[in-house]
């Protein structure tokens, strides 16, 4: 029942979120024509308005882009002419979804069991040495671990391209740039989590159940310690698969992130709404879905 | 442990803080930078000049012809572009990303504190609303937020330079500080508004807030005076992990051209103008290591730090 009343609110949420985004880029000074190459006369200006609909009040102009999206159709890109914002984010966002859904298995594949290893060995070296490399990659930037490998392996190695994306070399610094920060912070969670269910009551009564440490740990301990990493997940996904701007710039990756911040900067008021709706219904669905997992992993966690 | 009764919770907490050596070792390593940061331009001046190597008398902003220079003994981190010294940029850069980080992180405290305050303390309605807007706030990408900001705020700077009462040079620059200060604190607040107003919801049940309700407090006196200060560990804790994400934030921004302006850098413009300078013929590698450097090294110890405030201030962790 939670859950369909959370289901049914989510349409009002997006449209609020659609048209919050709206107001917002249409508040920026300048306009999407403001940076064309030769400088518009006053009648092309006028023409491109009309065109585009600028002219008219404001919330005339978000009824009709509403109207547009209950038929599919997210509107024309104002700046890049002669492509509509479906064309645009149907080329960019495979590749980006790609690499974000590689970046998040990485961040998973590595984080999960170094945060269950550095746990296991709380205040032995092997949890002091996993835990400052998982502190380590939360405290380089992707700004600067990018450009630190693109002239080490890249340039100066050799042993991988140094940008665009099309063979499965090309593949792996970019996610391993994205990736290492996530991992990271999946481990420090996993290990927070770890540690603070080992001392829970639960653990003590499996031991003296009489399992055998292997099912404690992995049947009883993992599924509860893992719900911190659970929780950050969705919103993590939903900030990987959307791209991001440093990496697929560094790299010259052919997604969406860096559309997302290069429309916002030009005031392309159709893609800037577009992105943001495309970035908001995943995080809300995926948040969604955390919690619907989380009641099903967690018995004592009731939704009403 | 009887003789230790008569302190207060935060005094308790200082304690269990001093005694985790990690977290102790990272406030000195964070001390002694900003101690660094904040004399390094006395190394320039007459007495301290004369003692020290020369490598620590450059300025930031000298014009050199040895451009590129790779890290030798005259210069300890190399030369750029133009060829400043590095070292030199990289300590200054520093300053204004701490200072950056404390600001912007100062910031986004005060609103998230009164936001999630106010619709604690009230409940009912208006606090239903006032998290809705959060929740609506957590689902737009940050990054269209602050470009629209500080864009919005950079236009009308530009407006009032040019309009008839101009303002001069050296105050549009502190304007466009502040207007960097004021986006990295509007879109970093939310989580802290959470927090606090989790914590004010439990805090106002407990029987000492009726006791003075009834003795005639007014409510901005009980949430100012009984219901803040117990939960101002968790502010603090909070906080130390906000300054490291704003810095972060403010590297992002210089790496759009929204940053910092030239001529001055902080370390974030300082690794985005090395990262401009890839090529596959030189490799600078200087420009990008030793800045980034020194953001790791700021990064991490401001994270220990936070973690070791966290389990000082955690009940739970006290035997």
């Amino acid at each position: 029942m939670y859950f369909i009343k959370r289901i049914l609110f989510l349409v009002p949420l997006l449209l609020l979120i659609s048209f919050l985004a709206f107001v917002l880029v249409h508040a920026m000074p300048g306009g999407p024509f403001d940076r064309e190459r030769a400088p518009a006369s006053p009648e092309i200006e006028h023409h491109l308005q009309a065109k585009y609909h600028l002219d008219e009040p404001i919330l005339k102009q978000y009824l009709r882009y509403l109207d547009g999206l209950l038929h599919g159709d997210f509107g024309p890109s104002m700046k890049y002419r002669n492509h509509s914002v479906t064309d645009i984010v149907v080329a960019g966002l495979p590749v980006s979804l790609s690499l974000g859904a590689l970046a998040f298995c990485l961040a998973i594949g590595i984080g999960l069991p170094l945060g269950f290893f550095t746990a296991l060995h709380k205040t032995k070296w092997e949890d002091y040495a996993g835990s400052l490399a998982a502190a380590l990659v939360i405290c380089i930037p992707s700004l600067v671990i990018g450009p630190i490998f693109i002239m080490l392996f890249a340039l100066k190695l050799r042993w991988f391209p140094v940008a665009l994306w099309a063979s499965p070399s090309h593949v792996i610094l970019p996610v391993l740039t994205l990736g290492l920060y996530f991992a990271g912070r999946v481990a420090r969670l996993m290990h927070e989590g770890m540690l603070a269910t080992l001392q829970s009551e639960f653990i003590t009564t499996a031991r003296a159940k009489g399992l055998s440490e292997r099912q404690v740990l992995l049947r009883h301990a993992f599924r509860i310690a893992a719900l911190p990493v659970l929780s950050y997940a969705g919103p993590m996904l939903a900030d990987l698969l959307t791209g991001s701007f440093v990496v697929e710039n560094l790299f010259q990756i052919p997604g969406i992130g860096v559309f997302m911040v290069n429309s916002s900067l030009n005031a392309d008021y159709t893609m800037v709404v577009g992105l943001v709706l495309l970035y908001a219904a995943p995080l809300l669905a995926l948040n969604l879905a955390v919690d619907f997992a989380h009641c099903l992993l967690d018995p004592r966690v009731r939704y009403e | 442990m009887s003789e230790r009764l008569h302190l207060s919770p935060n005094q308790r907490a200082w304690r269990r803080f001093l005694r985790n050596r990690g977290a102790a070792a990272a406030l000195a390593v964070l001390l002694a930078l900003i101690a660094l940061v904040l004399f390094w331009p006395l190394c320039r001046l007459a007495p301290a000049a004369n003692v020290l190597p020369k490598a620590m008398t450059h300025p930031p902003d000298a014009v050199s012809d040895a451009q590129f220079a790779p890290p030798t003994w005259e210069h300890w981190f190399g030369t750029d572009a133009h060829g400043r010294d590095l070292l030199s940029r990289v300590c200054h850069g520093s300053r204004i990303s701490l200072l950056v980080g404390l600001v912007g992180a100062t910031v986004s405290l005060v609103i998230g504190v009164l936001w999630g305050a106010v619709a604690g303390y009230s409940g009912g309605r208006l606090d239903g609303v006032m998290m809705r807007f959060v929740d609506v706030l957590y689902a737009m990408p940050t990054v269209v937020f602050v470009i629209v900001l500080i864009t919005a705020l950079n236009a009308v700077l530009g407006k009032w330079q040019a309009g008839p009462h101009g303002i001069s040079a050296e105050n549009a620059r502190l304007l466009q500080f502040a207007g960097l200060f004021v986006g990295l604190g509007a879109v970093s607040w939310l989580t802290m508004a959470r927090i606090v107003r989790g914590q004010v919801l439990s805090m106002r049940q407990r029987p000492f807030i009726d006791a003075s309700l009834v003795l005639g407090a007014s409510h901005a006196r009980i949430i100012w005076r009984h219901i803040l200060p117990n939960v101002y560990g968790i502010i603090i804790v909070y906080l130390t992990l906000l300054v490291p994400s704003i810095i972060l934030y403010e590297s992002f921004l210089s790496y759009l051209g929204l940053g910092i302006q030239p001529p001055q850098a902080s370390l974030g413009s300082l690794i985005a103008s090395g990262a401009e300078q890839i090529n596959p013929i030189r490799i600078y590698w200087w420009l990008i290591v030793f800045p980034g450097a020194v953001l790791a090294l700021t990064l991490l110890a401001l994270m220990f730090v936070g973690d070791g405030l966290r389990d000082a201030f955690d009940p739970r962790g006290e035997s």
